[in-house]
């Protein structure tokens, strides 16, 4: 029991402990920000790296997961003889919640994953130590300009995946199921708005990418420096993005449409 | 008594104290030039110096002077922290107590200012030679020439060829870090070490897994560098043969401690048992063969016990 509850102890430690540690790293990160300025190269090279290269897999979600919602909400409206609004409901979905989660979602798997093996690497096989026996700050060079692609790329990814998905929706309730093209759209632009909607989305997306992107390169950055620990430490990357997102969402959608 | 009198007690009083004075003076001198003399021939003071990572105890209580312009080996066993020491002379690592004075700055307490500014003037060969994986060559040696100065590209492109022809790796300049050998790749990153012209140099592990020609090659490399730029060169290594050869002086570091101190040929004559099993190579001596533990017998006894 007294073993038990010491172990109960140290687990409360570590975590307040690697959250200290990971708000140090993110006051550092925006404290070197402005640093970037003057290295744009850097800042757009890692935007390649982690929106650029991320678009596949969104594009192709978007595009599936429309058409899902599409097919659902089809069978489910022309029940009630609401198949017209068919436009509104994937449209609604998509912006105010399964672009900006389910974008997290696959971005913390494709790029968060990736930029935490690539820092924990880095680290491991002491290129950070040298950077700072350069006088270099790893901080400034290597994670900032990271940190500000996946905050940029985020609500952009966001807001392709939603706009695929719409296509998919209509390419299945349009093309496929036999509703009305000019409904889906006229629908669409009757209910949906841009600052209530639209905007909230973006807002959700934006503060997913702040988070996934702490969290990967902090989680590189504190990765114990072999191979093994910096397996765990992508693998905690994806797990405690995803859960954040998640939980997060639930407030933010709380917050913003809960009356 | 007359004022005659009064005068001259007062003027030899006078005289008295100038002496004391003068003396005092010509003595803090003395004292002054001798320090500023210690100071100018040791680039780095370590004193008292306390470390313990977790639990363990790394250092207790170790002073070593590394001499301005000279080679200086710290030596001894797996653990026993020689990393650790190039980490807290270069202000990665904090020491628990004690002073690490580099050219006269006490690394511990500089501002991280002031301390980034000094490792400018440091250059560290890692173990891996920790070349970075996204750059080639030309850029890796390029990179802190283009961090710090505001060269022209022309220039830079100047230097970094110097240093690679001093190394002898100038044809090897578009390849990238995963096309070299270890050898190669150590030399690069000592390129990259020298490319900011470093009062000194870091060397940790040169030697550790090299080929005998590779090994040749940077022990010739490290001296020749050393003196050519007028460096200061600390080399951490367990390689004896080879850094005998090299190190004007030499640290042998063991359990926390320095355990003897002096050139390659006063080690050799060294009446520490310790040192004499670690320089000869023994398997066995103050530094046992056996991991403590029972007595043999003990433990075979109580294998009866086991269900």
């Amino acid at each position: 029991m007294l073993g038990a509850l010491q172990l109960l102890g140290q687990k409360g430690l570590d975590f307040f402990q690697r959250l200290g540690r990971g708000n140090i790293l993110l006051l550092h990160i925006v404290e070197g920000l402005p640093s970037l300025l003057p290295r744009l190269p850097l800042l757009i090279r890692q935007t390649y790296m982690v929106g650029v290269l991320s678009l596949l897999i969104i594009v192709v979600s978007g595009l599936f997961v429309g058409m899902v919602l599409g097919l659902q909400g089809y069978n489910t409206l022309v029940d009630f003889g609401a198949a017209e609004s068919l436009g509104t409901m994937v449209a609604l979905s998509l912006v105010r919640e399964l672009g900006p989660v389910v974008t997290a979602l696959l971005f913390a798997g494709r790029a968060g994953s990736a930029l935490t093996a690539e820092i924990g690497l880095m680290k491991a096989t002491e290129q950070l130590s040298a950077m700072e026996m350069m006088a270099v700050d790893p901080v400034r060079r290597v994670l900032a300009p990271r940190f500000l692609a996946g905050v940029i790329s985020m609500p952009l990814l966001a807001a392709i995946f939603s706009a695929i998905g719409v296509l998919g929706g209509w390419f299945v309730g349009v093309g496929l199921l036999g509703v009305d093209d000019g409904a889906y759209w006229m629908q669409m632009q009757d209910h949906v708005d841009v600052y209530d909607d639209i905007m909230n989305g973006v807002i959700k997306s934006l503060v997913f990418g702040v988070v996934v992107t702490w969290i990967a390169v902090f989680e590189g950055y504190d990765a114990v420096p072999t191979s093994e620990g910096v397996s765990r430490a992508t693998t905690r990357t994806v797990v405690h993005a995803a859960l954040a997102v998640l939980g997060l969402d639930f407030i933010l959608t709380a917050l913003m449409f809960g009356d | 008594m007359s004022g005659s009198c009064k005068m001259e007690l007062a003027t030899g009083r006078r005289m008295r104290g100038i002496v004391i004075i003068t003396s005092l003076g010509h003595n803090a001198a003395i004292f002054f030039a001798a320090v500023t003399i210690m100071n100018e021939s040791s680039l780095i003071q370590i004193r008292d110096l306390h470390f313990a990572h977790k639990q363990r105890v790394v250092f207790d209580g170790v002073d070593i002077d590394i001499q301005r312009g000279g080679i200086t080996g710290i030596m001894g066993p797996s653990g026993t922290g020689k990393t650790t020491l190039l980490r807290l002379i270069g202000g990665q690592l904090k020491p628990t107590r004690g002073s690490i004075l580099v050219d006269d700055e006490n690394v511990p307490r500089l501002p991280r200012a002031a301390l980034y500014r000094l490792r400018q003037r440091m250059g560290m060969l890692f173990q891996n030679g920790a070349l970075l994986t996204d750059m080639n060559v030309y850029d890796n040696i390029a990179y802190p020439l283009r961090e710090h100065t505001r060269l022209s590209e022309t220039l830079i492109r100047t230097l970094v060829l110097m240093k690679l022809e001093a190394v002898g790796l100038r044809g090897a300049r578009d390849l990238m870090p995963s096309e070299l050998s270890g050898g190669m790749g150590r030399r690069v990153a000592l390129a990259r070490a020298i490319a900011l012209d470093p009062m000194m140099v870091m060397y940790d592990e040169p030697f550790t897994g090299q080929d005998p020609i590779s090994k040749g090659v940077l022990v010739r490399l490290i001296r020749s560098l050393n003196d050519a730029l007028g460096l200061t060169s600390i080399i951490v290594s367990h390689d004896i043969e080879e850094t005998c050869a090299i190190a004007d002086y030499i640290y042998l570091l063991s359990g926390g401690k320095v355990v003897a101190h002096g050139t390659a040929q006063a080690l050799g004559r060294s009446e520490s048992a310790w040192a004499q099993q670690f320089l000869h190579g023994e398997a066995d001596g103050p530094v046992p063969f056996h991991y403590p533990a029972n007595t043999f017998t003990d433990d075979v006894m109580q294998s009866g016990n086991v269900s």
